[in-house]
């Protein structure tokens, strides 16, 4: 008999989507209740992912493992979709999408991120990353009145059902040639020598890079970031991309964990590219929730170059990046939310000006965001940038340190662009006040993080060495 | 001594901060309160530094007042100490900041309160960066500095102050992530960031060529050194009076500190092997930009570009390594950081009362603002070095360091005190002498009691330095002697190694 104890989390989460449902369905006008408690069941859920912290288990013949490694990553999910849900609530009300669907798809995409997290089998990969895109795809086209927002949904579909074909037919080439879609064997049996398995490698490798937007699958990112309504939009630049992280670490370094050699060369290719493109293309860009997806691209490249050392501290390099990434974007978006003038909703970065006049403190968080983002000393995004490098020097890639180090030279060029515009250009007509304390808590929560870090940066690094433990 | 007096010193203007942030309401209030709170804050850090300088034991080679605090678990820790040539720049910084305070509040007019802030964040940066005794918090403050400068020169600068701030802010971040990817790779040769530890290491022959471009490529445009120097010039030009004040005074000194503590410390066989490059940059430096200078039609680039020449002489004084190279380096990097700072605010002065820069629209103030012209004249002639002023003492130091380890180097870096004589007493006809050159000029108001107080402690230390320069060698020198000693000791052992 398995022990069901351990995914008493993934339980839970069913029960409580299926009983939002039933409530949406028929109780009218429910959004607001049902958003409240998908909040906070979210924030319950952090307490029982935790519970189970000191076992690393396997359920189901060993596909299924609930190791620190995924409690990590359940914890970091479930608490940055918690806070988006928060403060994208006041966006959700005033742009009129508040249908119940919004905070249940979350949920949905939540279950399917908690399968790709803890999946130790290329099947129920597949199944956590179909589950989660699906959910995506509709909640990019939420607001199904606007053009743009549909056609992000249909770009996103069409291409992400491309990128899980490619998956699925790497998946099945690797079943058919090691017999078996469980890691463990897989690794066992793993013979670098067939061209047909590493073919089948490659392919898995494009699929999930797809889903965390690296160079060169990037392209559906900076329209699907720029028409999906800015609250799915802050959804998407959070959980998604620390599960589609946590799925490449698990599926390179356990079930490929002893060829690092073969897909080395791939991982740094996909980094630098995500790096300079990220880096040279946000640079024309007007639209700050394109701009954002750029930025998004660079540091899905930075993360990579930690995977790309084959080693434990790239590994919680890359961990410890993912984690301050997300503290960075929480911050960004609820900025980007707080651009609002006469009840509208503002995208143009030149919209930005006389922010520091209007909201002073709001003006003076964004400013250290864009810095830690731009990785500038002693913001957090300097030391997680540190860690990434210390990685890579450690293993003598000198080469790909170098490059990461210039193109974040580069795209610090657009974060100051949008500090200048912030600070130095004259005012326009006022800012709506802000009323939600949903994003004057969570800019507060990641903008203190953020400063602070500085004073004790090993608090995080205690978390992802026990969650790398898990993973070699 | 367990009083944790650096640490103080470097942190406490952030409480000034804390203060500045709490006080709200009537902006003139503000700007009054946020003014006198940072002034307190500033004099206080300014009085522990001399008491610290007073308490500093010049006949020792080790880092005293060091300070050690686990930080990063396992990784780095929090050092901080000062020997004989890192004191004298804490001791400049703290000098120079409280004066920048006094002449901001009259020429900063709008959102002083946050000029303030910016101007104290910038200090503990500065200070830590002389302070710190490991390379990670030394590679910290010295980045973490980019942002309050950045700031300044971006909100409070002249026309084209978004280029001039956005051109300061990458020219420097460019330079400094290869001294990042240095550090760390020192890191993980040696196990340690501990600058002290370091310093007793020989890093391997290999490893010290990439190793010192590294550094160099951070220190080269902080110098600022030819042909990296040109953010320089628009940063000035375009910063404020205060902006200026720091960068020149400050910020670039910063540089020449680490060439001395780091470049010559720990990479000494490549510090051999890339002293012709120094010297031929430096020399291109002095004689170039002297020329440059002549030629500028704005006071404050005029003077910037001497900036570039005088870091010029500083750079050949550091890797002629000889005892009196290295004194007069350190010794010109303190003068110039006294006298561009006052000829900063000397250009201040007037352009605070004309609202221009150019020198043609200037000519005859010596007949409307005499007391003005004296002030002015003794800072440009501690510009070219005359005796008696502190720019002599480290020009004529360096220039006998150079003779010893280079005729050729020597006599070309010998021009360009000749061509700085030309310019700043050319600018100096142009600006006081002949006849008033317009209305403007006629009606111009004599310097009043601020911008004394701010000018005449210069005034003082320019020509208390040039007469009695020991108050700075005695300070110096058996550091200096260290540096040189373990310098030749480190190439000893490197050459016999290679040998073998």
């Amino acid at each position: 008999m398995e022990n069901l104890n351990l995914i008493y989390p993934e339980i839970f989460l069913s029960l409580l989507t299926i009983g939002l449902l039933m409530l949406g369905v028929f109780k009218k006008n429910s959004f607001n209740l049902i958003i409240r408690f998908s909040s906070i069941g979210l924030l319950l859920l952090i307490p029982v992912v935790y519970i189970n912290n000191d076992i690393s288990n396997e359920l189901f013949s060993q596909n299924y493992l609930v190791d620190s490694f995924s409690i990590f990553m359940k914890i970091l999910i479930l608490g940055s979709s918690a806070i988006a849900l928060f403060f994208t609530n006041e966006y959700i009300k005033n742009s009129s999408i508040n249908q119940f669907e919004y905070p249940i798809l979350v949920l949905t995409s939540i279950l399917g991120m908690f399968v790709m997290v803890s999946s130790n089998n290329l099947m129920g990969l597949y199944l956590g990353i179909e589950l989660q895109s699906l959910s995506l795809y509709v909640l990019a086209s939420l607001n199904r009145d606007s053009i743009k927002s549909t056609e992000a949904g249909v770009k996103y579909f069409v291409l992400g059902a491309l990128s899980s074909g490619l998956l699925l037919y790497g998946c099945s080439l690797i079943y058919g040639f090691t017999g078996s879609t469980n890691y463990y064997i897989i690794a066992k049996s793993f013979d670098a020598n067939n061209l047909a398995l590493l073919f089948g490698l490659v392919f898995i490798l494009v699929g999930l890079a797809f889903k965390i937007s690296a160079v060169p699958f990037h392209m559906w990112t900076p329209d699907v970031y720029e028409g999906s309504p800015t609250s799915v939009t802050a959804f998407f630049a959070l959980a998604p991309k620390v599960a589609g992280m946590a799925a490449i670490i698990r599926i390179l370094y356990v079930p490929f964990g002893n060829i690092v050699i073969e897909w080395q060369t791939i991982l740094i290719f996909i980094s630098v590219a995500s790096m300079i493109l990220g880096a040279v293309a946000a640079i024309g860009q007007s639209n700050i929730k394109r701009l954002m997806a750029y930025s998004g691209i660079s540091h899905m490249g930075y993360a990579l170059a930690g995977l790309v050392t084959g080693t434990k501290d790239g590994v919680a390099s890359t961990i410890l990046y993912v984690l301050i990434y997300v503290v960075m974007s929480i911050g960004s978006f609820v900025c980007i939310l707080v651009m609002k003038r006469k009840n509208i909703y503002l995208e143009n970065i030149r919209d930005l000006s006389g922010l520091s006049k209007n909201h002073p403190l709001v003006a003076l968080s964004f400013v250290v965001i864009l810095f830690s983002l731009a990785g500038i000393p002693p913001l957090a995004g300097f030391f997680a940038k540190f860690y990434i490098f210390m990685a890579v020097v450690k293993v003598e890639f000198y080469t790909l340190a170098v490059i990461g180090l210039v193109t974040s030279v580069i795209s610090a060029f657009y974060y100051l662009r949008i500090i200048k515009i912030i600070y130095f250009d004259p005012s326009q007509e006022k800012f709506d006040p802000i009323s939600s304390n949903g994003i004057k808590f969570s800019l507060a929560f990641s903008t203190l993080i953020i400063l602070f870090y500085f004073l004790n940066p090993s608090i995080f690094t205690f978390f992802t060495n026990i969650a790398t433990a898990a993973i070699k | 001594m367990n009083f944790p007096i650096l640490s103080i010193i470097i942190f406490l203007p952030l409480v000034g901060v804390l203060f500045i942030l709490l006080n709200s309401g009537d902006e003139i209030k503000v700007k009054k309160t946020s003014f006198r709170v940072s002034l307190l804050t500033s004099l206080l850090v300014f009085i522990m530094s001399l008491f610290l300088w007073l308490q500093f034991d010049n006949t020792t080679k080790d880092f005293q007042f060091v300070e050690n605090k686990k930080w990063i678990v396992d990784f780095i820790n929090y050092r901080v100490g000062v020997d004989g040539i890192s004191i004298l720049f804490v001791v400049l910084t703290a000098f120079i900041t409280p004066i920048c305070i006094v002449a901001t509040y009259n020429s900063v007019t709008n959102r002083t309160k946050d000029f303030f802030i910016a101007l104290l964040v910038m200090e503990t940066m500065m200070l830590g960066v002389f302070c710190s005794l490991d390379l990670f918090i030394f590679y910290l403050f010295f980045e973490a500095g980019l942002i309050p400068m950045f700031l300044i020169v971006g909100i409070w600068g002249g026309i084209r102050r978004v280029y001039a701030a956005f051109k300061f802010f990458l020219y420097t971040l460019f330079g400094s992530v290869f001294m990042l990817v240095a550090i760390i790779f020192i890191y993980l040769e040696t196990g340690t960031t501990d600058i002290q530890t370091i310093l007793s290491f020989n890093i391997d022959q290999k490893y010290q060529y990439w190793l010192w471009l590294g550094f160099f490529a951070s220190f080269a445009v902080k110098t600022p050194m030819w042909p990296v120097h040109t953010w320089l010039p628009d940063a000035h030009v375009e910063a404020p009076t205060s902006g200026s004040v720091i960068l020149a005074a400050i910020l670039l000194k910063m540089a020449g500190y680490g060439f001395i503590r780091f470049s010559l410390g720990f990479f000494p066989i490549a510090s051999a092997y890339f002293a012709p490059l120094i010297f031929a940059l430096s020399i291109v430096a002095v004689i170039y930009t002297s020329l440059v200078a002549l030629m500028q039609k704005d006071m404050k680039k005029l003077i910037a570009y001497s900036s570039v020449a005088h870091m010029g002489f500083v750079t050949i004084g550091i890797f002629a390594f000889n005892s009196q190279g290295i004194e007069g380096s350190i010794f010109q990097m303190i003068s110039h950081g006294i006298v561009s700072a006052a000829l900063f605010l000397c250009v201040g002065v007037v352009y605070d009362r004309m609202h221009t820069r150019e020198i043609s629209e200037y000519g005859g103030v010596v007949n409307t603002m005499p007391r003005y012209s004296v002030i002015f004249l003794v800072f440009i002639l501690a510009g070219l070095g005359l005796p008696g002023t502190s720019g002599f003492v480290g020009e004529f130091l360096v220039l006998i360091g150079a003779f010893k380890a280079n005729y050729l180097v020597a006599f070309f870096a010998a021009t360009g005190v000749v061509l700085s004589a030309c310019y700043s007493l050319w600018l100096y006809r142009r600006v006081i002498f002949g006849a008033v050159a317009n209305d403007n000029v006629k009606l111009l108001k004599e310097i009043n009691k601020t911008e004394l107080a701010t000018l005449l402690p210069l005034v003082f230390l320019t020509i208390l330095l040039g007469v009695f320069p020991n108050i700075i060698l005695d300070t110096i020198s058996v550091s200096v002697e260290n540096v040189i000693s373990v310098y030749n000791e480190k190439l000893l052992i490197l050459k016999q190694a290679s040998i073998k």
